[in-house]
């Protein structure tokens, strides 16, 4: 079975936000939700680097550990998705995530969190799929229509990728080899470790 | 004649081979020498182009250990939780990878929980077994004259606080342990409809009790500041184990002036991590929401721990001390046994609560 994963090739990301415009296309996500950002470090200095993030649909997930109510699964493929209606905005999965993934919609006052919303790897969630409540809820289930994540699809330098985590590393290793070196990406002897 | 002749001749010949030899010597000992630097002539002209090559591997080696160095930086940054640029708006979200998480997990499930636990069912357990053990501090006699202990404004803000205290209590407890404790019967969606109801229920009760809380607490500080004879009753474990002789105990006992400072500290801790919990709209960031929450979830379950023996104490515990609460009167023998200092003191004095409580006082109790 495949293990869906992302990886962003910091080499080549441009920072151009491609990804989280098509994101936020795609899902149609509520104002304030981002399901995916581009993050810049030393920017505008000698060694700035990019780097797209989102849900890494984390093995040991910390959300799915933490959450109260339990509303965490991962898929056959290995996508982390939850169940909105079990959610009770806690905002614990939030504090767990090293990626800052969960995302919160404000619903009411005090700052009462509304359900939370993360990137799905465009796989929807527990509705039927390409439903329209699934739709309306998680946004487009690209997965199911064998179509991999838009993100990575629109990425214009190929500095995102998405699928198979085999089919992902083979990619990026090819490269390195050509670049010269040894994998230069943080935790990859953790994601692939069959390298 | 031929000798002769061939005498200066051979003479002449041998001398022109031994300088001929000695010239070929010194030739090939020159040349020898000389001919090695040659080298020099073929490469004195390239040598600075050889040099500028060197140069420049140098160079890009040095440009590729930068850049690598940079690399590991950047990573090491990215790890580290390094603040960094996105045009994305919202909370840190130009943080791309922040580990305090992982802590804050490993923290919950591990202390907060396991032995938040075991500790609140050691204590259940060791209340059980010291009832069954030890029994009920009976009321041997009653007078039939009571005493005014509790005025009305008292108790009703006790009872407030207690209910919502309890309700909070629950409704938190579930939070943290529900997952584990109620999920497996109720089933994942049964439980969630309870915990959509739950955590609302404990958000929105937070402000009356906080309000509760100080209202009872700051009347009562007075009371329970400790006293020598404090030490005395906690010495003689407050009379619980042998209950042949009563310690000694003002208005309240050390036991209470006890709970009564834990619920005052721990109140405080619960109150404020609260408040950053309950609004999350200022903007505090993960940190601070983590240790929020581990304060919280400390001071609510020992907060709880405690409580239950304080339940236990004020009713099954000891005979004749919850009608105090309810009605406010408790018998003067229950007074005399269990808070001697103070009945001394309203039998020579007089009972300030007395008079705040208004006509009817000193009544004999019905029941």
């Amino acid at each position: 079975m495949a293990k869906m994963k992302f990886l962003c090739d910091s080499e080549r990301c441009i920072e151009c936000n491609g990804c989280v415009t098509a994101c936020k296309n795609e899902h149609e996500v509520p104002w304030g939700v981002n399901r995916r950002r581009v993050v810049t470090l030393d920017d505008g200095a000698p060694g700035e680097s990019s780097i797209s993030v989102a849900c890494m649909h984390c093995s040991d997930a910390p959300c799915a550990a933490v959450c109260p109510v339990d509303c965490f699964y991962t898929t056959d493929d290995g996508i982390v998705l939850h169940d909105k209606d079990l959610c009770i905005g806690c905002g614990y999965c939030f504090y767990a995530c090293p990626f800052g993934a969960p995302q919160y919609p404000q619903k009411e006052a005090f700052g009462i969190r509304g359900k939370m919303d993360k990137c799905t790897f465009c796989a929807g969630g527990p509705e039927s799929d390409n439903s329209e409540t699934e739709y309306e809820k998680y946004g487009r289930n690209r997965i199911a229509e064998g179509k991999l994540p838009l993100c990575a699809e629109m990425c214009a330098t190929k500095a995102l990728l998405a699928g198979d985590g085999d089919m992902v590393a083979d990619i990026y290793r090819e490269r390195v080899l050509k670049r010269g070196g040894r994998p230069q990406t943080w935790g990859w002897e953790t994601a692939y470790k069959q390298a | 004649m031929t000798v002769e002749r061939t005498q200066p001749g051979t003479e002449g010949r041998k001398q022109r081979k031994l300088r001929r030899a000695l010239w070929t010597v010194a030739l090939v000992l020159g040349l020898s020498m000389v001919l090695p630097l040659t080298g020099m002539l073929l490469t004195s002209d390239t040598t600075g182009q050889a040099l500028a090559q060197q140069q420049q591997a140098q160079e890009e080696a040095a440009a590729v250990a930068k850049e690598e160095q940079q690399r590991r930086d950047f990573w090491r940054a990215a790890r580290e939780g390094t603040a960094g640029y996105t045009a994305v708006s919202g909370q840190e979200t130009n943080v791309l990878i922040q580990s305090e998480g992982e802590v804050w997990r490993a923290v919950r499930e591990g202390p907060i929980m396991r032995y938040g636990g075991i500790g609140l069912l050691a204590v259940l357990g060791a209340i059980i077994l010291f009832h069954l053990i030890a029994g009920t501090v009976k009321l041997e006699q009653r007078s039939g004259r009571t005493i005014t202990r509790w005025t009305l404004f008292e108790r009703v803000i006790h009872w407030y606080t207690a209910i919502l205290f309890i309700i909070l209590g629950i409704t938190g407890l579930s939070l943290l342990f529900g997952r584990t404790v109620m999920m497996p019967w109720m089933g994942k969606e049964a439980f969630a409809a309870f915990a959509n109801v739950a955590k609302p229920v404990h958000d929105w009760l937070a402000v009356p009790f906080a309000v509760g809380l100080v209202l009872m607490m700051v009347p009562w500080i007075k009371e329970s500041l400790p006293k020598a004879y404090d030490f005395a009753w906690l010495k003689m474990g407050g009379g619980y184990f042998d209950r042949s002789k009563h310690p000694p105990a003002g208005f309240v006992n050390a036991g209470e002036k006890i709970w009564y400072w834990l619920l005052f500290f721990g109140g405080i801790v619960l109150l404020v991590s609260g408040f950053f919990l309950l609004f999350p709209n200022f903007g505090w960031e993960r940190g601070t929401m983590q240790l929020a929450h581990i304060a919280h979830a400390v001071s609510g379950v020992a907060l709880i721990a405690f409580s239950l023996g304080h339940m236990y104490l004020g009713t099954l515990g000891n005979q004749g001390t919850l009608e105090g609460m309810i009605s406010g009167e408790v018998d003067e023998l229950w007074a005399k046994a269990h808070h001697n200092l103070w009945y001394e003191e309203v039998m020579k004095h007089g009972n300030p609560k007395e008079a705040s409580r208004g006509a009817g006082a000193g009544q004999p109790l019905t029941t």
